[in-house]
């Protein structure tokens, strides 16, 4: 053989351990979208459901569980667009959206997401208001970092950036929706935004 | 002679070659999955899994989803071992 099948060969090598390792159609612009969400919601609530000075938000009362919804409604909002751009990218790349590859990628996202998501309702139930910007950063960071293994490996940097943001959102109490708007609206878009960039470029 | 003795004479071949890529980076795989990333016919693949299982570079796990039968391939240690030494050579051919 030739130097060149050689090269051919490491190239192909290279090509499917990728292809059938790593779901690589996630959506840069999925990313901007769930920062607009994220933000939009942040406002609502801030406007609207943020208890006065001097008010106490409980667990009980109308605020507290519009809020929630709020919340719901901007995962709900994320998850559908994701989803979308998703599988349109996926059709294009000929890549399948539901094989192997985007299994282990949820799986391995959603442990440490729902193991979060679980501790911070426990908290909440037992009226521990005061982390739960920071926690919801802090798992969301390493759900990520998680499951950048199966796809993008770019992705761990935004995990990374998300961790971080969260353990200096605990340390500093009374900031929560701040760094959650910082985290979760500004952080996704400029991650969206070099992502799509590089997708332009390809 | 020296780095010529690594290259392995049954990767250099692109169905072979591709089926161990793949078994390195996944714990197991089934017969469909790699028919479907390698883009090959069943017979073809079939008899190269054969080669692949005869020098135990890899092992085969059969079994039943359902009434389907499921049939799952995974390197061995020894296929892994063989594979790393092959892509070692080739980088050092393709460097000189």
């Amino acid at each position: 053989m030739k130097q060149k099948d050689y090269l051919k060969d490491i190239s192909e090598i290279k090509n499917l351990m990728n292809r059938s390792s790593r779901f690589i159609s996630l959506s840069g612009l999925s990313g901007i979208f769930a920062g607009i969400y994220a933000i939009a919601g942040a406002m609502i609530a801030y406007l609207f459901l943020f208890p006065e000075p001097g008010e106490y938000l409980t667990l009980h009362s109308q605020n507290f569980k519009l809020l929630l919804l709020v919340l719901a409604l901007v995962a709900v909002l994320s998850v559908v667009t994701a989803y979308l751009l998703t599988t349109r990218k996926a059709t294009k790349n000929n890549e399948k959206i539901w094989d192997a590859t985007t299994k282990r990628l949820l799986l391995n996202f959603l442990i440490p997401l729902v193991t979060g998501g679980i501790y911070i309702l426990i908290k909440l139930g037992n009226q521990h208001y005061g982390l739960t910007g920071a926690l919801m950063l802090v798992f969301y960071g390493l759900a990520l970092v998680n499951a950048s293994k199966y796809t993008l490996g770019n992705v761990k940097y935004l995990g990374y950036a998300e961790i971080i943001l969260g353990l200096i959102c605990a340390a500093l109490p009374g900031y929560g929706l701040w760094f959650w708007i910082f985290g979760f609206g500004v952080l996704h878009i400029i991650y969206g935004s070099l992502m799509f960039v590089q997708e332009k470029k390809q | 002679m020296g780095i010529i003795d690594n290259i392995n004479k049954l990767f250099d071949h692109r169905i072979r070659l591709g089926i161990m890529s793949i078994l390195m980076v996944n714990e197991d795989v089934d017969f469909n999955g790699l028919k479907e990333l390698l883009d090959v016919t069943d017979g073809n693949l079939a008899s190269h899994l054969k080669t692949l299982e005869k020098e135990k570079y890899i092992s085969v796990q059969k079994q039943f989803i359902g009434r389907k039968p499921n049939t799952r391939y995974s390197a061995t240690k020894i296929g892994k071992t063989e594979f790393k030494k092959h892509i070692e050579a080739l980088e050092k051919l393709i460097n000189n």
